[in-house]
């Protein structure tokens, strides 16, 4: 089988689970066979999967360490619930939400564009460190900006609603630490899933395309990419800004979905950056399908947990570190490959075998060229 | 006078660089001819490498010029440098490693198949005939060094010899004027050394190349170059057709041993 067809049928499965998920839980819904905790965990697993595949564009497949993306999320967060709570009043859901999704998307794409310029300049934990900071730098001045409108048009603060001087009549929209109240809460799970299906889209269509090819060079072997003339920065800016733009839309869903938003550390903080990390790690870097099936099962393990009480965080971090063995320990993986052959191959073992075989060669010899390689470096050094 | 009027595909003139104290290269000179196969050898540590640093830009020369098919290409950065037609493998392989055989070929066709990034997000338009014209021109090149039937294969799966065919064809992707080869036969046997000249030789005729290449072995140089400079400690010691170079009494001290 060739490759492109190879990952053809891999992007199908993946979008075929998705829409899986969505058919078993409408019906569910339909039948009244849902709880209305899972009721409400359905949104927030929509906007979960679509950060956490977004953050796998920058972490996986162009292979920077990024600790911010809730901020992104911010953004796209509050410039849609100003949107909603002002112009988009009044107005359908239907075009209000496609409107406060491209304004989101929008705002998110600029500020990753501007915090791409000087972070994009470094490197590994230097990188980490400084998105990590951009994270908490937008999420607290979010949490300190007042804005109003009246007839004279936008106000602005940092201090208090008292200095917006407004005129009587005039309407708040984000009171500081308050934020914003009165949203419309019209997102619905349809809604969150479409989302989830256009960001498996975008991240699937750009790994398969020229783009994509350069954004994966330049994470391989930075000196080779630019030897073939690979404009670097270039590249991993456009991975930067398309991630950040789809946490700007996952915000959009985040924002929609309360009735009062407001940039604490529990939403938009580090431990929410940390989260989706998790989920793009424990679902394998680079890899899609996983991050999803990882951002499904750790949104709900603590919901379902919550009978155990305090012991429930106990069995989640006993969770997360059974998942790290079984997708990255060498000899689990291998076991995995062997049960794999044993149970899936045997009915097609024939047209299978001298492939398989040849890779297996391959991969000895590989394993080979990279002692030998390593041996060199050390003899180099 | 006539050899004053010739033009050269490659024209370095007195190119230095120091660094801190140490002069690694100290007023380097070649002129390389198109279509010919021209090697750099010395001793470890004499600067060969530092050589191909400064043509392709990794490093920036303190003096000097560097003049590529009539263009002054001094001071360019290496994804320019590239664009202007000089393309380089690496004397440590550095190929794109989790990327499959044909991709990194087809990282190497980047600049000369385009479309937007709209087409590659929306696989519309262009999108299809220009990867497939991709595909095609791709398993063109991985068949001249027979790669083709590893094109589904991780880069890293490749065997050490395979890997280094596969850097050179990646280069040759990028359809330079000059191709940079930084010990090509590092770390191969004899045997495939003796494949790898072919392979160097017909790359010249069949792309009508012109090739720079870094050598320690002395077969290979012997074997394929038509003209050599010997490096030694940063300066040239000698330069001119490889027989005379070989035979010079002061190169076989300074590299092959008294």
């Amino acid at each position: 089988m060739s490759y492109r067809s190879k990952t053809f049928k891999s992007n199908m499965i993946t979008y075929g689970l998705v829409a899986v998920f969505y058919i078993i839980c409408e019906a569910m819904l339909k039948s009244g066979h849902m709880s209305s905790l899972m009721q409400g965990l359905l949104v927030p697993l929509c906007y979960y999967m679509v950060l956490a595949v977004s953050l796998n564009l920058v972490v996986g497949i162009s292979g920077e360490l990024s600790l911010g993306h809730a901020g992104f999320m911010c953004i796209g967060a509050f410039t849609s619930a100003v949107f909603a709570s002002t112009a988009g009043k009044g107005m359908g859901d239907v075009p209000e939400l496609i409107i406060a999704l491209i304004i989101g998307a929008a705002f998110a794409a600029v500020f990753g564009f501007l915090i791409g310029i000087p972070v994009l300049r470094l490197r590994g934990d230097y990188l980490a460190i400084v998105t990590l900071a951009f994270g908490e730098i937008i999420k607290n001045v979010i949490n300190a900006i007042y804005l109003g409108v009246d007839s004279k048009g936008m106000h602005f603060s940092l201090k208090d609603v008292k200095s917006l001087k407004m005129e009587d009549g005039g309407q708040v929209i984000i009171k500081g630490a308050q934020g914003i109240g009165k949203l419309p809460r019209n997102a619905t799970f349809t809604l969150g899933i479409i989302l989830v299906f256009l960001t498996l889209f975008i991240v699937l269509n750009l790994v398969n395309s020229r783009q994509g090819r350069a954004i994966m060079a330049a994470r391989d072997n930075r000196i080779a990419a630019e030897s073939v003339g690979l404009s670097i920065s270039r590249y991993k800016m456009t991975a930067f800004v398309i991630s950040a733009a789809l946490a700007g839309m996952a915000g959009v869903l985040y924002s929609h979905n309360l009735a009062n938003l407001q940039a604490t550390s529990k939403n938009f903080g580090y431990n929410q950056s940390i989260l989706i990390l998790v989920f793009v790690v424990l679902g394998g870097i680079g890899n899609m399908r996983g991050s999803l099936i990882a951002a499904f099962l750790l949104t709900l393990l603590p919901e379902k947990l919550r009978f155990l009480s305090n012991y429930r965080m106990l069995i989640y971090a006993v969770v997360l570190i059974a998942m790290m063995i079984v997708n990255s320990s060498p000899r689990i993986v291998a076991w995995r490959k062997v049960m794999a052959e044993k149970y899936f191959k045997r009915g097609r073992a024939g047209i299978d075998e001298p492939e398989a075989a040849a890779a297996a060669a391959a991969e000895s010899a590989a394993a080979q060229t990279v002692e030998e390689a390593a041996e060199e470096e050390r003899k180099e050094d | 006078m006539a050899e004053m009027n010739e033009r050269y595909l490659l024209d370095v003139d007195n190119i230095s660089i120091a660094f801190g104290g140490l002069k690694a290269v100290d007023h380097f000179s070649v002129k390389i001819r198109k279509n010919e196969l021209y090697g750099l050898i010395g001793p470890n540590g004499a600067g060969k490498t530092t050589v191909f640093n400064l043509l392709t830009g990794v490093y920036q020369p303190d003096a000097g010029s560097i003049i590529l098919d009539g263009e002054n290409i001094t001071g360019r950065k290496t994804v320019e440098i590239n664009h202007a037609g000089i393309a380089r493998t690496f004397q440590n392989i550095r190929l794109f490693s989790n990327l499959s055989v044909l991709d990194n070929v087809k990282v190497g066709l980047h600049e000369h198949y385009k479309y937007s990034l709209a087409e590659g997000i929306l696989h519309l338009f262009k999108y299809r005939p220009t990867e497939n014209a991709m595909d095609e021109r791709a398993m063109e090149i991985l068949k001249v060094f027979e790669l083709d039937g590893y094109a589904d294969f991780r880069a890293s799966q490749l065997p050490y010899g395979k890997q280094r065919k596969l850097e050179i064809a990646r280069a040759l992707a990028t359809d330079p004027k000059l191709l940079l080869l930084d010990e090509p036969a590092a770390g191969m046997n004899p045997q495939e050394t003796v494949e790898l000249m072919d392979t160097i030789r017909f790359v010249r005729d069949r792309f009508d190349m012109t090739i720079l290449l870094i050598e320690h072995d002395m077969r290979l140089v012997s074997g394929i170059c038509d003209e050599l400079t010997v490096l030694n400690f940063g300066q040239i010691l000698c330069q001119g057709e490889t027989k005379e170079v070989l035979n010079n009494p002061e190169v076989i001290k300074a590299y092959l041993g008294d």
